[in-house]
């Protein structure tokens, strides 16, 4: 009975949050008398009529492809990059200057040079979150290996294990959780790009149908209904992430 | 003494700080022989560590040698393992995984074998599957140990292993250590701030100075075991050490 009181004392406050929230909303809407900006039922209502016909999935699965394409990608440089970086000094002091040089540049600046070199198709936004998400990965994995514990490194030493024994035995597992964490913030980042990426002459995705719903008659329920939902998926990709910080073998690092 | 195990001489090591080198281990000169168990006392910050450090291999002596069985000794090896303070029992590897690691050669089913006889042995049955994070103080412990025994190192090096626990755990791990070393022989260096625990165990104890540190003392200890701390010679060992200590 009192895990079911605490159960709700947890889900409770939020709901009522955005419940206070969406009452203001519609509240300020009506009293205005606002043509253009929707009350949360045409919002609701906009977003049915896409599910229905089909188009919203479609959008959906456009940009999804797009994110799991460029940040697939993304993974498979970062991590074996930044293993090698944060392992082999030489390394670390040869290319961390010129990375960290392109990490602050924002993926949006990237625009102009993606079309450029990929045209205005698919390819252009699975460029942008590529570079988007892979400095994050890349930076965190590096910052994970300087950061293991010297005894553990002592105790590889010690009992005389192979290169590769140490590496697959005592780096990997010991790096894991700093690799986990850089991807929940390279999934962030790709997420957010993304829809950046496709409000440029692209006739897929949510970016788009943000920009195509204002195009075609100011259809702003569409507008806002689209964002909801980018700020759905975009928890679920995040909490997807967070399921794999659940693994035995890194739980060490969240107890306590 | 060509037949020593361990041959400490002459080892001198400083540490370079801004306000220039600071010795730290001025000139120290011992043996141990071959299932021998010796015990280093000191003051605490004398250097202790970094002498153990040095005689496993893991620093480099400004100078003298260290020789184990006759040969000069460079780098770590599974043949002297080491136990600390701190522990390092891997935190992402099962009990079983962690005394697996150092194991190498025949198959996988004789290493998990032969690392769940060291669990049983020292106490640790049942656990196998379990992570280092959901033991106790204790528990780890005994799988550092069960960890190091299981590559049948010819020598152990304790930096103070028991010290991070509380006194009663201590004690415990104390006997239980005395009990595994009867079943298998070894060579142990032991350092410790705890003179009773060196009474307790030891075949020969050192006293080391304050730094830069030289030995100050050595005391054979021949009193059979089991040990009783509160008999009249052990008494009267643990008041001669102290009195080397200052105290």
């Amino acid at each position: 009975m009192s895990e079911v009181v605490a159960k709700l004392t947890k889900i409770v406050p939020p709901i009522l949050v955005i419940l206070l929230l969406i009452a203001v909303w519609w509240i300020v809407v009506v009293k205005n008398d606002s043509a253009i900006f929707p009350t949360p039922l045409q919002v609701v209502t906009g977003a049915l009529e896409l599910a229905q016909d089909g188009t919203l999935w479609e959008h959906i699965e456009a940009s999804l492809l797009r994110v799991g394409t460029g940040f697939g990608l993304a993974f498979l440089v970062a991590v074996p990059l930044g293993l090698w970086m944060g392992w082999v000094g030489g390394a670390f002091r040869t290319l961390n200057p010129i990375f960290q040089m392109l990490r602050p540049i924002s993926p949006i600046a990237w625009i102009p040079i993606a079309i450029l070199w990929f045209g205005v198709g698919d390819l252009s936004p699975i460029f942008l979150i590529f570079i988007s998400s892979v400095f994050p990965m890349m930076v965190q994995t590096t910052s994970g290996v300087h950061t293991i514990d010297r005894r553990y490194l002592r105790a590889a030493a010690n009992f005389g294990v192979s290169h590769w024994v140490l590496f697959r035995r005592v780096v990997i597992p010991a790096v894991l959780p700093e690799i986990i964490v850089g991807m929940r913030i390279g999934i962030g980042v790709a997420w957010l790009v993304v829809v950046a990426a496709e409000m440029i002459a692209l006739r897929s995705g949510l970016g788009y149908l943000i920009m195509d719903s204002r195009n075609a008659g100011n259809r702003y329920d569409l507008v806002i209904a689209s964002m909801i939902i980018i700020g759905m998926i975009g928890l679920l990709l995040d909490g997807t992430t967070r399921l794999l910080e659940r693994m035995k073998t890194v739980k060490w690092r969240y107890v306590r | 003494m060509s037949d020593s195990k361990i041959v400490v001489d002459g080892v001198a090591k400083s540490f370079v700080s801004t306000n220039g080198a600071l010795p730290v281990i001025d000139g120290v000169s011992f043996n141990v022989d071959d299932g021998e168990f010796v015990a280093i006392v000191g003051p605490s910050g004398c250097g202790k560590s970094t002498l153990v450090n040095i005689i496993a291999g893991f620093e480099r002596q400004d100078q003298g040698v260290v020789k184990i069985d006759g040969v000069k000794h460079i780098g770590p090896s599974p043949k002297g393992i080491v136990i600390s303070q701190y522990g390092s029992v891997f935190p992402w590897l099962t009990v079983q995984q962690n005394l697996m690691f150092g194991l190498n050669g025949g198959g996988h089913r004789d290493r998990a074998a032969l690392a769940d006889h060291y669990a049983a042995m020292v106490g640790l049955k049942g656990f196998e599957a379990a992570y280092p994070h959901e033991l106790s103080g204790g528990m780890l412990k005994r799988v550092e140990l069960a960890r190091a025994l299981v590559v049948k190192p010819e020598i152990l090096y304790m930096d103070e292993p028991f010290s991070a626990l509380d006194a009663l755990m201590s004690l415990r791990m104390r006997i239980e250590l005395q009990r595994l070393l009867g079943e298998e022989r070894h060579t142990v260096l032991l350092i410790t701030h705890d003179v009773e625990e060196a009474v307790y165990m030891a075949d020969r104890i050192i006293v080391l100075s304050p730094r830069p540190t030289t030995i100050q003392a050595t005391f054979p200890v021949s009193l059979p075991r089991p040990r009783k701390l509160s008999s009249p010679e052990a008494q009267g060992l643990r008041v001669a050490i102290l009195k080397e200590l200052g105290l």
